[in-house]
């Protein structure tokens, strides 16, 4: 244990180098027994491959093995109204290998991951048990585990003086309290609010960090999670606005009567463009800095030069402090917008003098 | 072959797009750090505030490029 507090340093900046093992893990291609073609590199395909939702989870490729997670496939079928549960290794090609990319397994078929039905007019829903899911499903227990022994802490010594991972998430959730809830929601309201904001924030810093692991799955830049993030932002925010609220958006006070027909449309567009702007925002963010560190990677194998990789790494390695840099800012810029936007919603009207009133 | 010509538009599009956002971040970016190093050192026991200020402006401005990178990815993508 002392040992681990004396390298921490060093294991950080360890951690931080080895996670260009991104460039080792492309998809080879599933080699056919008669030939073995030289595929040429396609850049765009690995890039999308590792920031896109699969079902199997592709850890590394170890020389000709590929180290993956074949995860459950559920599928809903609207017609027979049965779920349908497999694993998604029993999708096989033509030649028998188990593949993604286009196989047969049963009733369905899949091509470039993506699953239909043989039959043309059955509906189906894939609610399957996909990277991002199980991805999702990881992060949850993770953060349960860490906030629950929190909490428990606190619990039964709560006159005591934090240590460990305690007084860690204690000064960052200080942080939240004094910068973010406090100022936009009021001494009085915050309280109601604070669970939800600690939430969204840790929630989207931990996914963060995970996706930028070796290994890790891309889960907010899933533009599907952030929408979610963002709708419940949104639901919160108008569930528990007041009046004094929807007078603001439909009939300013304070502006001449023409203006304020202007203003109308203008407002209620924006009711729904602050959400949309918090989705697009952190969606953009995180997936834009994973496909900037996968084309620095895949620059190496597209010049085909081993020559190209000190400097390439060094790129590599400036932007990957970048995107952990990215990762808490955009937790904290989405905390503190929400905070805002819920601060809005429900502020008591102060009374401001009017000069139409007069 | 006007199929090909349009495909070939429509990717010049993209990322001549892709190249002007950077360049509104660029300059958005840049002016932003530039008053915030003025107003440091102008007072420079506040440079704690001025610093948090000056990279939630940063990330607002960041998020407007980057929806013009979305529309990019779009593009090529569609």
């Amino acid at each position: 244990m002392r040992a681990i507090k004396k390298y921490t340093l060093f294991i950080l900046v360890l951690l931080s180098v080895v996670h260009f093992s991104y460039g080792s893990s492309e998809p080879a291609e599933p080699s056919t027994s008669s030939e073995k073609k030289e595929e040429k590199f396609n850049a765009s395909e690995m890039i999308m491959h590792h920031i896109g939702d699969s079902h199997e989870w592709h850890f590394a490729t170890i020389g000709e093995t590929h180290l993956t997670l074949p995860l459950l496939v559920i599928i809903y079928n609207k017609d027979t109204k049965g779920l349908d549960v497999f694993c998604s290794s029993d999708f096989r090609n033509e030649s028998g290998h188990s593949s993604l990319k286009e196989g047969t397994a049963g009733n369905y078929t899949i091509h470039h991951d993506k699953i239909h039905s043989k039959d043309e007019n059955a509906h189906i829903y894939d609610l399957s048990i996909t990277k991002n899911v199980a991805s999702l499903l990881i992060s949850f227990l993770l953060l349960l585990s860490i906030f629950l022994y929190i909490s428990s802490r606190y619990k039964k010594n709560p006159l005591s003086a934090p240590k460990g991972i305690q007084s860690l998430f204690e000064v960052i959730i200080q942080y939240i309290i004094e910068e973010v809830a406090k100022p936009s929601l009021g001494e009085k309201k915050y309280k109601k609010y604070l669970p939800y904001l600690l939430t969204v924030f840790f929630f989207i810093w931990f996914n963060n960090m995970l996706g930028l692991m070796p290994g890790g799955a891309n889960l907010t830049g899933n533009i599907a999670v952030t929408m979610m993030l963002a709708v419940t932002t949104f639901i919160i925010t108008t569930l528990s606005a007041n009046r004094h609220y929807w007078k603001h958006i439909f009939w300013t006070p304070g502006v001449p009567l023409p203006l304020r027909i202007i203003i109308l449309p203008i407002e209620v567009i924006g009711i729904f463009t602050k959400p949309f702007a918090l989705m697009i925002r952190l969606f953009a963010n995180i997936t834009a800095g994973h496909i900037i560190i996968l084309s620095f990677i895949g620059l190496i194998f597209i010049f085909n030069s081993l020559g190209m990789a000190p400097l390439t790494m060094a790129f590599g390695l400036f932007m990957s402090f970048m995107e952990l840099f990215v990762a808490i800012l955009q937790a904290y810029i989405f905390t503190l917008l929400s905070a805002m936007y819920i601060g809005s919603a429900i502020e008591a009207h102060e009374h401001v003098e009017h000069d139409a009133h007069h | 072959m006007l199929q090909l010509l349009a495909e070939g538009l429509a990717l010049l599009g993209a990322g001549v797009g892709a190249g002007i956002a950077a360049l509104g971040a660029g300059v958005g970016v840049g002016r932003i750090g530039g008053s915030a190093v003025e107003a440091i050192a102008r007072q420079p026991q506040e440079a704690g505030k001025i610093q948090t200020v000056m990279l939630i402006a940063a990330a607002f401005v960041e998020g407007v490029a980057l929806f013009s990178v979305v529309v990019c990815l779009l593009i090529y993508a569609g």
